[in-house]
């Protein structure tokens, strides 16, 4: 699991660190999968019935991490649709997608 | 919160209602309605001095922060009541005098007396809290409050220039006394200025009682304007009249003289801070009526005026807590040093005052502050004159006016450091009196160009802009007040000062010399024989009068300083410096360009991981209780790693949405493998419409298009993208093999349902036991929603502008 | 005129959409004791509603429902807030929660939760945000 994490994280950088704003939006969408799964590892995996009391078992899995990741998964579809829309935007005035061409080379110095 | 804390944020709160007065009655002048409240405050205080006559102090606690020792306790000293008693009092004619000074119908009048009474407020604080912490926070609103002030005129550029540089040097000494007070805590333990007070003995031994000591020095340096930090005075000036009449003469700067009076028993012991404190003084006294002289903006000679007046009294405190040295009071010769400060301190805020309040008139009447174009007003502003020539005489040391009485005691004090035998002293000593008495000389010089320049010579109508004309009467109110107690106060300083203020304050700068049966037997007197300080006010007048005939002759002394190295020119340098460099410093890596950016963020990541993971030895692989793996959770990693790796060559941007949903599907699949059934359908629902909203945006977006091939390029951003893998990697294994503590968890699996009456614990934790995450939480998506909204919407309506 | 999409997808859609939507409404109450809540019942409903949308055009949806998201949102957030903020004033921390049970004739025992009112805003500003990015994305053509 480990290792898919790990996988998840490279490409995930990879991608972000490329010019394309295509490329770093998915890249920032496949960094929260991973950071989800990152957290759900954390608290170790498979032990216990799910968090619901209605299934009286002896173990449950552990319920903190999960609302967290609940939590972070409705907070990064925020952050990547504002992030998308912040990318549509700029393309739309700036006519690139292009990040190493939208440095405000211009009006900034 | 007791009535005393209240008096001292009383002008806080009153602020806020400022704005109102000023928008409801704009045909009153804002100023009547704050007039009463220093003067309630004036009268609340002056309750209190039968209170610390009788050695008494006042103290009240209000809980601040009391894990970190910090509270608000409010203490009312000898010291701090004189304080108070000058921050109201003087405050209170200051504001007359300003109703009469701005005009109601030019000037934005709420903010200047929202400033105003947020100085007041700040400057109660600073002066009755006992807490070090609650007196820095003060302290520097104190400092930004007289930035506000001197940039009222904010159209100015001189008076921009002039708040920033206050700004920059007394904020420069306020956070460098902010560690001298955390070193004094270090030591002590303590915020309470009382408690380390009584530990005094014990910290001169500590390695950080040097540190801290020079640390409080600059703030209270800086502050009070002592060379070499006294450049921000003169520029302060460009503040209107009532504020440099008030901040700049009065109060404010002389927090600096308050926190060393105030800290005076708790570093007096050890000799360093008798000599700085005693050669910076005098330093400045002498340097700054020095400057004076050749000073032509009348406001410019009281600025260096007061420089070297707060010299003077700097150096009087310094030499005074020598006596800290001696055990009681009999033979204790240094007393009258500090008794001598604090009278000064006292006439000071009088005679300046009105000083200030004077040339506040000329400048109003005249439209001109240059003393080159004023000259034979003495027809025109009779009273004005009398005025000018009260406060200018006092400030000269002449008599019958009170400055007389202080600079005598001032000569006393300086002649018996010549007897002091400790702290290598002896060698230097004579040059105390020397100094000392050139500078006088100076005062007096300075004090004469003040009023003759201004009030006799020959009258230049065609260099003024009005002509001018005696003031009306309520702008003479305030000057007048101050200047009758100038006299007054000559002729009975012991029955109006020395039991009721300078006792109690002298009780609280030397506290060790006090018992229960002794006190400070203060009596001044107008009158001690034919003695040296006599002979050397003699001799400063002598001096002085013809010095001043021959002004012109030797004014050239003053060219001989070459522009270039003056203190001014090198704070402007250094300002300038510190921009292009720090500007330069942030181009070199802030260079716009994201991927850099990104760059440094993950090699710091898996530098500063990697690091740690190898340094604590975290690092532990511990197969034991993994669970064991079954064909579905081997399938869907599969799936999940081929999906990723496969965006990173997807040629489409179809491919790469679709692509990423299924790497978003898949994870939801394993969340259900791992017992999250919340997240499952959580993530199958985001994922559903965060594919929809890809596809929209993408709709619009223009192709992918070949990445640039090279082959440096790519190869950083593999190494850094394989590091970031790994590294993650390796953390996600060491965290499921270490186990240092057990899991809250357990907490939450047992209260669910007696606290929550839920059973669904993952929801119990988000809607109540973790409430304000998620409160927050759709706070940041109702954010992002707006964000979104505006950004599309705005461009529609800029669209339809177009 | 609106030129038709797919006539197969809008048929379904009428039926499928009070399906999602009454189970997106059952999956929201169900939350304190079964898997949802808010989150998830705001989404599936705005789901539902995306569904819609691409069967239909905007300007029908619109129509059909005639909200404004936004000010959906800022309710969901003073829902929120507010029964936080509640439990101030019985002298409880913030976001304190209460829950009693009443017997209702017919549904039986019946818990009441301030909580669910919490969550209902949490799914109001879902849906709201949800929408709100959507149908500005999507007017903007």
């Amino acid at each position: 699991m480990s290792i898919v994490i790990g996988i998840l994280f490279m490409v995930a950088t990879y991608l972000m660190l490329s010019k394309s704003l295509l490329r770093i939006i998915v890249g920032t969408g496949l960094l929260s999968h991973g950071a989800h799964l990152l957290l759900l590892t954390m608290s170790g995996l498979k032990r216990g019935a799910p968090p619901l009391l209605g299934e009286n078992a002896e173990n449950y899995a552990d319920p903190l991490p999960q609302a967290l990741i609940l939590t972070a998964i409705v907070i990064s579809f925020g952050v990547t649709a504002f992030f998308l829309v912040l990318a549509y935007r700029a393309y739309k005035e700036l006519g690139t997608d292009n990040i190493e061409q939208m440095r405000g080379t211009k009006g900034n110095e | 919160m007791s009535l005393l804390h209240l008096a001292i944020v009383a002008p806080l709160i009153f602020a806020i209602l400022v704005p109102f007065f000023y928008k409801g009655f704009r045909r009153i002048h804002t100023g009547w309605f704050i007039l009463p409240l220093p003067i309630l405050l004036f009268v609340y205080f002056f309750s209190f001095i039968s209170t610390t006559k009788s050695k008494e102090v006042v103290m009240k606690t209000l809980d601040w922060i009391p894990s970190l020792g910090i509270n608000f306790t409010a203490k009312v000293d000898g010291l701090g009541l004189l304080f108070a008693l000058l921050i109201t009092g003087i405050g209170a004619l200051v504001i007359l005098y300003s109703i009469y000074y701005l005009s109601k119908d030019k000037e934005k009048l709420h903010n200047f007396y929202v400033y105003l009474l947020l100085f007041m407020g700040a400057m109660l604080g600073v002066v009755l809290s006992d807490n070090l912490i609650v007196m820095y926070a003060f302290w520097e609103l104190t400092s930004f409050s007289s930035f506000l002030l001197i940039g009222y005129w904010y159209h100015r550029e001189k008076s921009r220039y002039g708040a920033q540089k206050s700004m920059l040097i007394t904020v420069f000494g306020g956070l460098s006394m902010l560690g001298g007070i955390i070193l004094l805590y270090l030591m002590t333990g303590s915020f309470s200025i009382t408690e380390i007070i009584t530990q005094a003995d014990v910290i001169v031994t500590s390695p950080l009682f040097i540190p801290a000591l020079i640390c409080v020095l600059l703030g209270a340096f800086t502050k009070s304007a002592q060379f070499p930090f006294h450049i921000w005075l003169p520029d302060a000036m460009e503040a209107p009249t009532p504020v440099s009449a008030y901040l700049h003469s009065a109060t404010m700067v002389k927090a600096g003289i308050y926190l060393v009076a105030r800290l005076t028993p708790v570093f007096a012991v050890d000799g360093l801070w008798l000599w700085l404190v005693a050669s910076f003084g005098i330093f400045t006294l002498f340097w700054g009526s020095f400057s004076a002289v050749k000073q032509t903006d009348l406001k410019g000679i009281l600025a260096f005026s007061t420089v070297s007046q707060l010299g003077l009294i700097m150096s009087l405190l310094g030499v005074g807590a020598a006596s800290l040295h001696y055990d009681g009071l009999d033979d204790n010769i240094y007393v009258v040093a500090t008794t001598a400060a604090i009278f000064h301190l006292i006439n000071h805020a009088t005679f300046k005052g009105s000083l200030f309040m004077v040339v506040g008139i000329i400048d109003h009447e005249t439209g001109t502050r240059d003393i080159r174009k004023l000259g034979g007003l003495l027809n025109f502003m009779p009273i004005t004159f009398t005025l000018a020539m009260i406060g200018a005489f006092s400030m000269a040391g002449l008599p019958p006016f009170n400055g007389f009485l202080s600079k005598e005691m001032f000569f006393t004090g300086m002649l018996r450091v010549l007897e002091m035998d400790f702290f290598s002293f002896d060698s230097f000593a004579i040059l105390f009196p020397i100094l000392a008495w050139v500078a006088s000389v100076f005062t007096f010089i300075y004090s004469m160009i003040l009023v003759f320049k201004t009030f006799t010579g020959k009258y230049q109508p065609e260099k003024l802009e009005k002509k001018p004309h005696e003031a009306p009467l309520g702008m003479l109110i305030s000057p007048i007040i101050l200047a009758s107690l100038v006299i007054i106060i000559f002729f009975f300083p012991n029955s109006l000062l020395s039991d009721n203020l300078i006792s109690p304050a002298l009780a609280s700068i030397l506290p060790s010399l006090v018992t229960e049966e002794t006190g400070f037997m203060v009596h001044i007197y107008q009158w001690h024989g034919f003695n040296p300080e006599l002979f050397m006010t003699l001799g400063v007048i002598a001096v002085g009068i013809l010095l001043y005939l021959t002004l012109p002759k030797w004014r050239r002394v003053y060219d001989l300083f070459p522009e270039k190295l003056t203190l001014n020119r090198f704070y402007d340098g250094a300002v300038e410096r510190a921009q292009t460099g720090s500007f330069k410093f942030t181009k070199s890596f802030m260079n716009g360009s994201i991927r850099s950016y990104l760059v440094y963020i993950f090699t710091f990541f898996i530098v500063i991981l990697a690091t740690s993971l190898f340094y604590k030895n975290a690092l532990k692989v511990d197969t034991s209780e993994l669970a064991t793996i079954g064909i579905y959770e081997v399938l869907l990693a599969l799936l999940i790693v081929i999906a990723a790796v496969s965006i990173l060559f997807a040629k489409t941007r179809l491919s790469q949405i679709i692509l990423l949903g299924a790497v978003g599907y898949t994870v939801s699949l394993f969340y259900v493998l791992f017992r999250a059934p919340d997240l499952a359908l959580t993530q199958l629902v985001i994922e559903t419409v965060s594919v929809a909203l890809f596809l929209v945006c993408f709709y619009h977006l223009p192709k992918l298009r070949k990445e640039e091939n090279r082959v440096r390029f790519k190869l950083t951003n593999a190494v850094v993208s394989v590091g970031v893998g790994i590294v993650v990697t390796l953390i996600a294994l060491s965290a499921h093999s270490n186990k240092f503590f057990s899991s809250i968890s357990q907490y939450y699996i047992e209260n669910t349902y007696e606290k929550a009456a839920g059973k669904n614990m993952v929801n119990v934790i988000l809607v109540d036991f973790r409430g304000f995450d998620t409160l927050f939480e759709i706070a940041v998506l109702a954010i992002a929603a707006l964000g979104i909204f505006g950004m599309i919407k705005l461009r529609l309506a800029r669209r339809e502008e177009e | 005129m609106r030129s038709r999409n797919n006539v197969i997808l809008e048929t379904t859609i009428r039926l499928v959409l009070f399906i999602i939507i009454l189970f997106s409404v059952y999956i929201f109450f169900a939350g304190h004791y079964y898997p949802g809540g808010g989150f998830i019942g705001g989404l599936m409903t705005a789901g539902a509603i995306v569904l819609l949308l691409i069967a239909y055009d905007i300007k029908t949806v619109s129509i059909i429902l005639p909200f404004n998201y936004r000010i959906m949102t800022g309710l969901g957030l003073l829902f929120a807030i507010g029964t936080s903020a509640g439990a101030i004033f019985f002298d409880v921390p913030f976001l304190t929660h209460a829950f009693g049970h009443i017997d209702l004739p017919i549904l039986g025992d019946i818990s009441l939760h301030t909580a669910t009112i919490f969550d209902l805003g949490v799914y109001l500003v879902v849906v709201g945000v949800t929408m709100t990015i959507i149908q500005t994305i999507g007017e903007d053509e």
